[in-house]
This record gives C-alpha cells, structure tokens and sequence, in this order.
C-alpha cells in the first residue's frame, strides 16, 4: 500500500473536482501519498482568483443533479478546496500544475491558489507517480 | 460491553458530514492521542461503517466498538 495514488485531473467541474478531492483526502486518511497532476480546465479551476467560484457541473448532472449538489452543499459538504486542504494537512498529498496547461492558458505559478505546490512537466509526474494507479478525472 | 466514557481520550463528532470528513476527522484525531488511547466517532454517513473497517484494518489502528443507535454510527477506535 506504500505505492502512490495519483489523479490526473483534466476537468474544471465542482462535481469532478468534488469527486477527485474525496479520492485523494481518503487515501491520505489511510496513509497513503497522493500525487494530483492539474491539467487543462482543472488547473483553470486552482486559479486563487477562481477556486472559490461556481464551476458548474458536467452536463450529464442535468437540472436534477443540480439540485441534489446544491442540497449536499447547504447541508455543509466541504467544497472540494477545502476538502484538498485537509486533504494536505492529513498526508502527503502533493498538488502539481501541468506546465503546458499553464502555457496554454497563459498563467504564472503565482497566478495559482497556495494549495497547488508547483509546476512539473509530464515526465516528473510519471517519476513520481512509481508503479502507482493512475486515475484520470 | 460498552467502553467507559471516561476511557475515551477524545471524541471526534462527525455527525452530518458527508464522506470522507468522518474518516478524514477521525485521521486527524488518531494523531493527537497516545498509542492506546482510545477515540470515539459519531457519523451519519452510511458509508461510515465499512470505511471504518476498511480504514482500520490499512492503518493497523484497532476498531474495538462498532454499534449504531436512531441513524448515528459510533465507532471506538484504540490507536495502534
């Protein structure tokens, strides 16, 4: 169980970004580390002047997976940063930006939320990533 | 047998929180105590009950109590 867990995430959506945070802050409870590599629409998303907007959902939610989302939030489900955050706080839970999503959407590492730790390449992912799953979200 | 409240180190109110905050809290709560000591957890979740399961037999901490009362799971945990 020492091999990492690492989630490639691609999509910008609260409810993947959602689903994606409760993979990685339940294998940090279990003690497991956990590699997150933000590509494209995802790494959109860890903008520190974005991450706490309304990213909407993907487009199979409909109007009814609206609801049901919104009805989690106001029940108090954490939002998938904080959930990142307490993921980190918990384990080793190390939060990478794509440094060709970066160019493509034209942003500087300072233009990213405190919770991402840096900007690597594809090829230092798969290094860290060792012999681990690789999970695309 | 239920354990003495007074044997509890500390106690960890998940109630309400929605997976994986009771396991994530509980996590958390393991590193404040002694090995030994025990915790208990209040959750709501219904996933809760094989999470804790699964979640103790990984981490080598010991589930000693596991019972659920009107919808509220409780667990003890003794830290390994």
């Amino acid at each position: 169980m020492d091999e990492p867990i690492n989630l490639v995430l691609f999509s910008g959506t609260d409810d993947k970004l959602q689903a994606a945070a409760v993979l990685a802050a339940g294998a940090a409870a279990l003690g497991r580390p956990v590699n997150v590599f933000l590509q494209y629409w995802a790494l959109d998303a860890f903008r520190a002047d974005r991450i706490g907007r309304d990213h909407g959902l993907a487009p199979e939610a409909g109007e009814a997976g609206r609801r049901a989302v919104d009805a989690l939030a106001k029940a108090g489900q954490a939002s998938w940063a904080e959930t990142f955050r307490q993921a980190k706080e918990l384990g080793s839970v190390d939060i990478q930006a794509c440094s060709l999503s970066m160019d493509l959407l034209g942003i500087e590492e300072s233009d990213l939320d405190p919770v991402v730790d840096g900007v690597e390449g594809v090829t230092a992912f798969y290094l860290s990533a060792g012999e681990g799953n690789i999970v695309f979200i | 047998m239920a354990t003495d409240a007074k044997q509890i180190a500390q106690v960890v109110d998940a109630k309400g929180l929605s997976c994986p905050m009771p396991i994530v809290k509980t996590a958390q709560a393991v590193k404040m105590v002694a090995p030994g000591e025990l915790i208990e957890v209040l959750a709501t979740d219904p996933g809760s009950t094989k999470d804790f399961v699964a979640w103790a037999k990984t981490t080598g901490n010991e589930l000693v109590e596991q019972t659920v009362d009107a919808g509220v799971y409780r667990f003890v945990i003794r830290r390994k």
